[in-house]
């Protein structure tokens, strides 16, 4: 009999969030939005796990957590197609991936420094739109400027 | 010119309401309703004294200068017989003492029945359309839109090649920075428009702006020489190359003249090409033009006027 691990075990939580699938490279930005370095609950997490779908991937478990749709999107905006698993009793209570939404208000800052939202009281807005070589942008409902996700800020 | 507007004014006669609707980007307007405000422009251009806007009250907020856009709107008001109220310069207003954009357009829209704005910051516009219960005309938000600049330039394409569709427009110049370069791109998108993009490599008009011609299908030629443009254009459309815009001086002076307009280059071009320019000019076009018959610059600024005229009068329900 073969007794050589492969895997990490990482003990199931009773009650919280599991947010699986993330891009291995996504993994600590999740993190920082979710501010999870200050959070008080448990978290466990792993990055450049095996996957079949991504090849490397990320898992974040949080204990006694559930999200509400604000933060799925700041999610969704750093970790599109992620998976988030909600559990209660240790069972799974919802599955379901995380898709960008067509809209976002007030998580995100807009780049452009002479935009109004950055010069005046104004929440944020965007669209989330995708270009001719696929790439996901957000364009500001104010000042009509573009700028790539991955270079997103948050407020 | 005799106009052919059959096909383009007989689609336009179902619900168009313009009423009480701010103007903030020429993208918030459809086709139908550009012809509407091309339509009552030439209502004004040949009746221009009609005064009705007695009894009302326009406020114009320029929160910086502004010579020809701030001038050509208070003229539409006092030629439709109407009061203006407001400011040309932040400094005269209450900005000054740090009033907030918000304050500033729920105040004045106590005292007025419609506002024109000019702000530096871009989006200001989309902003004060949001929190104003009076309908706001966008006279330009920092680099972002310029609608009525915009539309005067329809008109003004309009009115010299007798309708909009199926031309051939070249734009010469800055065409990276120049707003009112991206706003008639992506109104003409509606057109069927061929392009011809001139520019010198650095100043090429950004790919954000490329994306509404591809999106509508339209095809768009690039060159760095004017001269390969102008005799297959139905309209130069010219603009001052700005030189703090290059970040090496030397790469502007070896391009600043060659994007120079001269009369003896227009003597192949068609019989209809018209030459515009949204002004101020610097040296791009010589004044040898002037008198060409094909410059068409002076009159597209006073169409300027028959334009915010057919702003004003249609936001506030009085032409339909």
């Amino acid at each position: 009999m073969n007794n050589k691990r492969t895997e990490l075990k990482v003990s199931a939580i009773e009650n919280g969030t599991v947010i699986d699938h993330i891009k291995s490279e996504n993994t600590f930005r999740v993190f920082k939005i979710l501010e999870l370095e200050e959070s008080k609950n448990q978290v466990y997490f792993g990055t450049n796990l095996s996957s079949k779908k991504l090849g490397k991937k990320g898992i974040i478990k949080i204990s006694g957590k559930y999200f509400k749709p604000d933060e799925i999107n700041k999610i969704a905006l750093v970790a599109p197609n992620a998976t988030l698993i909600e559990i209660k009793n240790y069972d799974v209570i919802n599955k379901s991936r995380i898709n960008l939404p067509n809209e976002v208000e007030n998580i995100a800052k807009c780049k452009n420094p002479k935009c109004v939202t950055n010069n005046q009281n104004v929440n944020t807005k965007f669209k989330v739109i995708t270009d001719h070589h696929g790439n996901t942008k957000l364009a500001c409902h104010y000042c009509e400027k573009t700028f790539p996700l991955n270079e997103t800020e948050f407020i | 010119m005799p106009l052919n507007l059959k096909t383009e004014t007989q689609i336009i006669h179902f619900m168009i309401n313009l009423k009480n609707r701010s103007l903030v980007s020429i993208s918030d307007y459809n086709k139908e309703e550009i012809f509407k405000i091309l339509e009552i422009a030439e209502d004004f251009e040949k009746d221009q004294r009609q005064h009705i806007l007695n009894n009302y009250v326009i406020a114009s907020l320029f929160f910086e200068p502004s010579t020809r856009t701030r001038l050509s709107f208070e003229s539409a008001v006092q030629y439709l017989g109407g009061s203006i109220i407001g400011f040309a310069s932040a400094d005269t207003s209450s900005v000054r003492k740090g009033e907030s954009l918000k304050d500033t357009i729920l105040t004045v829209s106590n005292y007025s029945d419609l506002i024109v704005m000019r702000n530096p910051l871009d989006g200001s516009a989309r902003f004060a359309s949001e929190v104003s219960p009076v309908p706001i005309i966008n006279a330009g938000d920092g680099s972002n839109q310029h609608p009525t600049q915009c539309l005067l330039d329809l008109y003004s394409i309009w009115k010299t090649q007798g309708t909009l569709d199926n031309l051939h427009i070249a734009l010469v110049g800055d065409l990276k920075y120049g707003r009112t370069v991206h706003s008639l791109v992506q109104a003409m998108s509606m057109f069927n428009t061929t392009f011809h993009l001139v520019s010198p490599v650095s100043l090429k008009l950004p790919s954000s702006v490329k994306k509404w011609i591809k999106d509508a299908g339209l095809e768009y030629h690039q060159y760095t020489e004017l001269n390969d443009v102008i005799n297959v254009a139905d309209i130069l459309y010219m603009t001052r190359i700005q030189g703090e815009r290059f970040p090496d001086p030397l790469e502007y002076e070896k391009v600043k003249n060659s994007y120079v307009l001269e009369n003896s280059m227009l003597k192949n071009s068609k019989e209809t090409m018209r030459v515009l320019h949204p002004l101020p000019r610097v040296n791009e076009i010589s004044e040898d033009v002037d008198d060409n018959p094909k410059a068409y610059y002076f009159q597209q600024a006073k169409n300027g006027v028959y334009v915010r005229q057919a702003l004003i009068a249609a936001i506030l329900g009085l032409k339909e």
